[in-house]
């Protein structure tokens, strides 16, 4: 028996072979299903612009280097905020949480006497317990998720500044803690994560249209697929290239492509991730289909502000210290531009992990740039904020002939 | 003409679903009073009656959000307890809601396995790793055996008609090997293809050997594919009839009370009224035996 469905004349059939695979892509844009592209296109965009201005600085592995250690503490906060947002919920506390949960750390170690890893430890376990706060607040009263962290976001300030006392700063020297984000892999070891990356990334795909191919199941073109892993491992290995010229891939990057990969496969793969985007899209559906929403929705928030706590911890790997604005600023903005930039929906159940991957280096990429071109702030801030906004006005203009007429 | 004699079950086989004297009050309104329902295994019964005749708290009662105050509910001839709705999805009682409670987000296959992914490598939980492979062979073996027409079922139900996204809502009660499949109001949204697509498709659950329930204001759509049709009227049940025996006209006469259900076949000619009684769309207080303190159910 085949197991094809009965064939629905309306239904265009596809093309074969690689037209086939373009004539599709084509179709997937101009029907507002882009995906990832408006990010990749934009990253583009922006580093021929900066090459140019800064005459080459911009795309040296130098720069390059240090732009992937300013992306580990933003990025890893993203992938908690893009978690919320796929529920249709959102965590403004995530700034001021990653700041005082550093300080968490930063107390035990320095002042407490506590070895690194125990201290690191509570600190994680700090932000669970912020999170539990939070989603317990919010699904035991009904309160909506931005009144709650808004408090959480004046509340948790005030518990940085409880915990660092009346020290104003906390310099970090602990060797376990300096290395988490400062540490370099090389030549075999780089390429080794390499490889990882692109076996999950690349041939991921491969394998399971092996596996639908063999229970007879449709399958997207060969070609499709196979253009696709290319393009991506080129990419890839042109980068670990690039780094490895300078000091290699650095830990910090190495962790928060680590969070995206196993974030990604928790949403994709598991029970848990459907679960997630259950919610997002239809609340009650998921409750009438027997899911736990206001466990998840609980679960969610802890991991946000376990994440957040993470990024936290990396940033003050990088910055070795931790001090009373740690966590302020534009920390939780850039966190929440990201997931949005890498195209999450704030309303939930559309978007996936990895806009925080590709969101964050469009943030980090336009500071960066505007650095090394020595432009004030107030620049810095606009443009930032231009470029969050034509990204996902893009994204609204294009999806809307999706939405639109209902096929 | 004669009026059609009511009949309880169908007299030869044993009813999956037998409710006998159903009674349900909320506060000051008496929902139900003593209803007498029942539907066997292939066969598609259809609940009708005006607003607010207790179809809505009836179904409700079936699938188990409400709590019946007095009667006794069979299953397959077994006296049973119906508390929640877990035991009626236990009992493999479905039921597919005017809103169908999609996710517009999420593919075909997500959406008929919601809440009950298959998972590979025997791990179950919320951390189980979802089967996709197995749940999509699946997913299009049932459709299949209902001839569900849809374009992939690998794309968001937000890109499929009404009449595809019902038809999706009916095969996720199909799936988990249910026995009566109740459906509110299954036509209410569609165009005429459309609607011919859903009453297609609650023939083929017939023959797949399932017991339906239909409820519906389209009479039309009722006599397509009922084989025995309940009439429900201000909480009480009128009667139930072979859907062969009866007329339209009889039908509303019975929704309306220009008809008593309990009249002889003499009463029922003197009371049918003399002008051709039009179809009841969507007009409620049209109806002309509606008492004036009907209550509105609570829904």
């Amino acid at each position: 028996m085949s197991s094809t469905l009965e064939h629905d004349p309306r239904v265009v059939e596809e093309r074969a072979g690689l037209s086939g695979v373009l004539s599709e892509y084509g179709r997937r844009l101009r029907q507002g299903e882009i995906g990832q592209l408006p990010v990749v296109v934009g990253l583009i965009v922006i580093g021929t612009i900066f090459q140019v201005a800064s005459h080459g600085v911009f795309l040296n592995p130098f720069n390059l280097v240090n732009l992937t250690l300013q992306m580990a503490a933003g990025g890893t906060i993203s992938v908690g905020i893009v978690l919320v947002l796929l529920l249709g919920e959102i965590d403004l506390s995530a700034g001021v949480v990653s700041g005082m949960c550093a300080a968490v750390m930063a107390v035990l170690t320095t002042q407490k006497g506590l070895p690194a890893a125990p201290a690191i430890g509570l600190s994680l376990a700090a932000g669970l317990a912020v999170g539990a706060l939070h989603g317990v607040w919010i699904t035991r009263f009904g309160i909506p998720s931005f009144v709650v962290t808004l408090a959480g976001l004046i509340a948790w300030q005030g518990g940085l500044l409880l915990v660092l006392g009346k020290t104003g700063t906390i310099n970090l020297r602990d060797p376990l803690i300096t290395a988490l984000a400062g540490t370099f892999l090389k030549g075999p070891l780089a390429f080794g994560c390499a490889a990882v990356f692109l076996l999950y990334v690349a041939v991921g795909p491969l394998i399971t249209r092996a596996q639908r191919q063999k229970a007879g199941l449709t399958v997207p073109p060969l070609a499709f697929v196979a253009v696709r892993a290319v393009a991506i491992s080129a990419c890839v290995i042109a980068a670990v290239l690039v780094l490895d010229a300078d000091r290699g891939i650095s830990s910090g990057l190495l962790f928060l492509v680590g969070a995206v990969i196993v974030m990604d496969f928790v949403l994709r793969r598991m029970r848990f991730g459907r679960m997630v985007y259950a919610i997002g899209g239809n609340a009650e559906a998921a409750r009438r289909a027997g899911i736990p929403v206001q466990r998840v929705r609980a679960i969610v928030f802890m991991l946000a502000s376990m994440f957040a706590a993470w990024g936290g911890i990396l940033g003050a790997s990088r910055l070795l210290a931790v001090n009373q604005s740690a966590g302020q600023g534009d920390v939780l903005l850039n966190a929440i531009a990201a997931a949005v930039i890498g195209g999450t929906s704030l309303f939930g159940g559309r978007g996936s992990v990895w806009a925080a991957l590709l969101g964050i280096m469009v943030i980090q990429s336009i500071s960066n740039g505007m650095d090394l071109l020595s432009l004030s702030s107030s620049i810095k801030f606009m443009i930032t904020g231009g470029v969050l906004l034509s990204t996902v006005t893009i994204d609204a203009v294009l999806r809307r002939s999706r939405t639109s007429p209902t096929r | 003409m004669a009026t059609p004699a009511r009949t309880t079950a169908s007299t030869t086989r044993t009813p999956l679903l037998e409710m006998r004297g159903i009674s349900k009050r909320f506060g000051a309104v008496q929902a139900l009073t003593d209803i007498q329902f029942d539907v066997c295994a292939e066969e598609v019964v259809a609940l009708v009656g005006d607003n607010g005749a207790g179809k809505s708290t009836l179904i409700k009662t079936i699938s188990g959000i409400y709590r019946p105050d007095a009667g006794t509910v069979r299953w397959a001839g077994r006296e049973v307890t119906v508390h929640s709705p877990n035991d009626a999805a236990a009992l493999g009682i479905a039921t597919v809601y005017q809103d169908l409670a999609l996710c517009d987000n999420l593919d075909v296959v997500s959406n008929l396995f919601l809440g009950h992914e298959l998972t590979a490598l025997g791990m179950h939980g919320p951390f189980g790793i979802i089967d996709e492979t197995t749940m999509e062979r699946k997913a299009v073996e049932v459709l299949r055996r209902l001839s569900v027409k849809i374009p992939s079922v690998r794309i968001p139900i937000a890109s499929l008609s009404g009449g595809q996204r019902q038809s999706v809502a009916v095969a996720r009660s199909v799936l988990g090997d249910n026995k009566v499949v109740l459906l509110d109001e299954p036509t209410a949204a569609l165009g005429v293809a459309q609607t011919r697509e859903v009453l297609e498709l609650i023939k083929r659950l017939r023959e797949q050997g399932i017991g339906v329930v239909l409820i519906s204001h389209n009479l039309a759509d009722v006599f397509d594919v009922a084989d025995r049709i309940t009439v429900l009227r201000l909480g009480r049940w009128v009667g139930t009839y072979d859907a062969k025996s009866v007329t339209r006209e009889q039908l509303v006469g019975f929704m309306t009370g220009a008809i008593s259900g309990n009249a002889t076949a003499a009463d029922a000619a003197a009371a049918t009224p003399p002008a051709p009684v039009e179809v009841l769309g969507e007009a409620p207080g049209a109806a002309p035996g509606a008492a004036p303190g009907e209550a509105k159910e609570p829904s």
